[in-house]
């Protein structure tokens, strides 16, 4: 059992333990705004950590840079503007919310390391460009990185366990990571490319259970170029769909992603199989529930599941708060910030919703 | 050298991607793009180590280079240490530097991306957005997207967001001068001549295709053709 915890902890990353600088995400912005605000209420308030969320900060190009628009050189200054005002609030601990740009800053600094000459030239360009200066971050995490590190203290505070208030056995959950968190620099992960542990971490500290299916470090099937544009999107959708078919015959409860693309698409594509194909992967044509890791940290915490942003999603998530055992008033779904309901959305011609 | 080997060599993504490649295939056997289209990424690396000029020029020119998804799972295998998927990014570079990229039905969607993701960066500070996500040319989202479109500022805000205004959160508006910064770094970096090199070998494309010699010609056209056409058979 030592030698295997040995072996284990070189498996295991350094994770800054406060004081971060929060670099959003375009993707998770946009299609899961409640995930990013639900983290930085959880660091603040549940943890008690210095979090800022500069309002300087834009994209570091991460999605132009690998659909081959934007060169690496201009990418690289772009990632050196955000250290840059990182600096400026007095931060070393960089945090990404986008797993492209996790994957991506984890590839700028490493080239600025094995080629200085690189460094030297990004800090000549940012300065012709902007007038700024730049320092390389002491640490890179993920959120889900951070998430995992406070993942028992947490589980101490949770109102809710991932666990079927009916029969009391575990939930099932399918985890799925993204691919440039842990596929190009597998130091940079927690598990390695091989024993991804970042969200298993979590549902099995949170009471649940982890399915191991044939597909499981299978790519979403983002591509990039191949959703931007609509005549790729059949690349996109096919690798989805080999991942559900493959986790089907497991029965899982719900998926738990890290990636903001990749909860979106792992969503979509099940409406849009079942549209297409009268096809959905769980017995009651509702499709698999996915969640953000955020959403789920915050549910089970108590937060108003409507506030952290569940009818965001097309494949709706009730099925899985009866199972915990979570109350949530249908009433408040649809509302507004200004209090008003705002209509619903028109129903699916076959996911059930 | 040949002139073609000579610029993946200036580019250090090349240094690093490709190192004594021995063939094995492990890349082919994992890589999805393998599996859903007619691509082999073993068969690209041993095209690019052979540095056989003419060779390489097919490839700049055709489909596939476009293929991989860039999900980086052919580095988690190669037992070099080789990257795949990151040469193709340096034979995309190439390419659409050269102009190459027009002479592919998957190579000339590159002016649609960068008139979508690309023109987002440099305008709004996102690559994508809520506003430019249009449901219609997005089905896929579902009637859910239609829905949180329809009422993007209740819902964003109500979620925590900012909805384009100032200050922080979620889809805030970015402030102009950190929009100029950005602009300022695409111009001192090469990034504006880059898009400006998309925008002007598209342009040459569209008027040939379009059998034309008009200085002035419809790029909306185009952007649809190249955003919708799936006319060969790419697939396995």
């Amino acid at each position: 059992m030592e030698l295997k915890k040995r072996y284990w902890n070189e498996y295991l990353k350094e994770i800054a333990g406060d004081n971060y600088f929060y670099e959003r995400s375009c993707i998770r912005q946009t299609f899961f705004p409640g995930s990013e605000a639900t983290f930085l209420k959880v660091m603040k308030e549940e943890l008690g950590r210095n979090i800022v969320d500069n309002p300087n900060q834009h994209t570091c190009t991460g999605i132009g840079y690998h659909s081959d628009v934007v060169p690496f050189n201009t990418t690289m200054t772009i990632c050196a503007r955000l250290l840059s005002l990182m600096k400026e609030n007095r931060f070393q601990h960089l945090v990404t919310s986008c797993v492209t740009s996790f994957g991506l800053f984890n590839e700028v600094v490493e080239t600025w390391k094995q080629f200085p000459e690189e460094l030297e030239k990004t800090r000549h360009y940012l300065y012709k460009a902007t007038g700024r200066e730049f320092d390389l971050p002491a640490n890179i995490a993920h959120p889900s990185d951070i998430i995992y590190k406070f993942r028992k203290e947490l589980g101490q505070k949770m109102k809710y366990r991932l666990v079927n208030k009916e029969t009391g056995n575990p939930l099932r959950a399918v985890e799925h990571i993204g691919c440039h968190y842990s596929k190009i620099f597998s130091e940079q992960s927690i598990g390695g490319t091989e024993f991804p542990h970042v969200l298993a971490g979590m549902i099995e500290a949170w009471g649940g259970e982890v399915i191991d299916y044939p597909e499981r470090r299978h790519c979403c099937g983002f591509g990039f170029r191949q959703y931007l544009i609509k005549a790729n999107r059949g690349y996109s959708v096919a690798n989805s769909r080999k991942k559900f078919e493959s986790m089907q015959p497991y029965k899982p409860d719900f998926i738990l992603t890290n990636c903001p693309g990749c909860a979106m698409f792992m969503d979509k594509w099940q409406y849009a199989i079942a549209e297409m194909e009268g096809v959905t992967y769980d017995d009651k044509g509702m499709g698999i529930p996915v969640l953000t890791y955020e959403e789920l940290t915050g549910i089970l915490l108590g937060y108003n599941p409507w506030d952290v942003g569940l009818q965001l999603h097309q494949v709706q998530a009730e099925s899985l708060l009866n199972k915990i055992g979570i109350p949530y008033d249908p009433q408040n779904k649809y509302i507004g910030v200004s209090g008003k309901l705002l209509g619903e959305p028109q129903k699916p011609d076959f996911l059930r919703v | 050298m040949g002139r073609i080997y000579d610029l993946l060599l200036k580019d250090v993504r090349f240094q690093e991607g490709l190192t004594a490649c021995m063939n094995c295939g492990v890349c082919t056997a994992i890589c999805p793009a393998a599996e859903f289209y007619n691509y082999d990424p073993r068969q690209i690396c041993n095209i690019v180590q052979s540095k056989d000029e003419e060779k390489m020029l097919a490839l700049l020119k055709s489909d596939i280079i476009w293929y991989c998804g860039q999900c980086m799972s052919c580095k988690s295998r190669c037992p070099r240490g080789n990257v795949p998927g990151l040469i193709i990014s340096v034979l995309r570079k190439v390419s659409q530097e050269l102009g190459y990229f027009t002479e592919s039905e998957k190579g000339r969607q590159q002016f649609a991306i960068k008139r979508t993701i690309g023109e987002n960066i440099i305008n709004i500070g996102y690559c994508v957005h809520v506003e430019k996500m249009d449901p219609e040319t997005h089905p896929e989202q579902g009637p859910v997207w239609r829905w949180y479109v329809d009422h993007a500022e209740e819902v964003v805000d109500r979620l925590g967001g900012n909805y384009k205004k100032k200050g922080s959160g979620a889809l805030r508006a970015i402030a102009q001068e950190n929009i100029d910064e950005i602009n300022q770094i695409f111009e001192v970096t090469g990034g504006s001549e880059f898009y400006g090199k998309i925008e002007h070998f598209s342009q040459e494309k569209a008027k040939s295709l379009k059998q034309t010699t008009d200085d002035e010609i419809d790029m909306n056209d185009y952007f649809n053709r190249v955003y919708t056409e799936n006319t060969k058979d790419h697939q396995k």
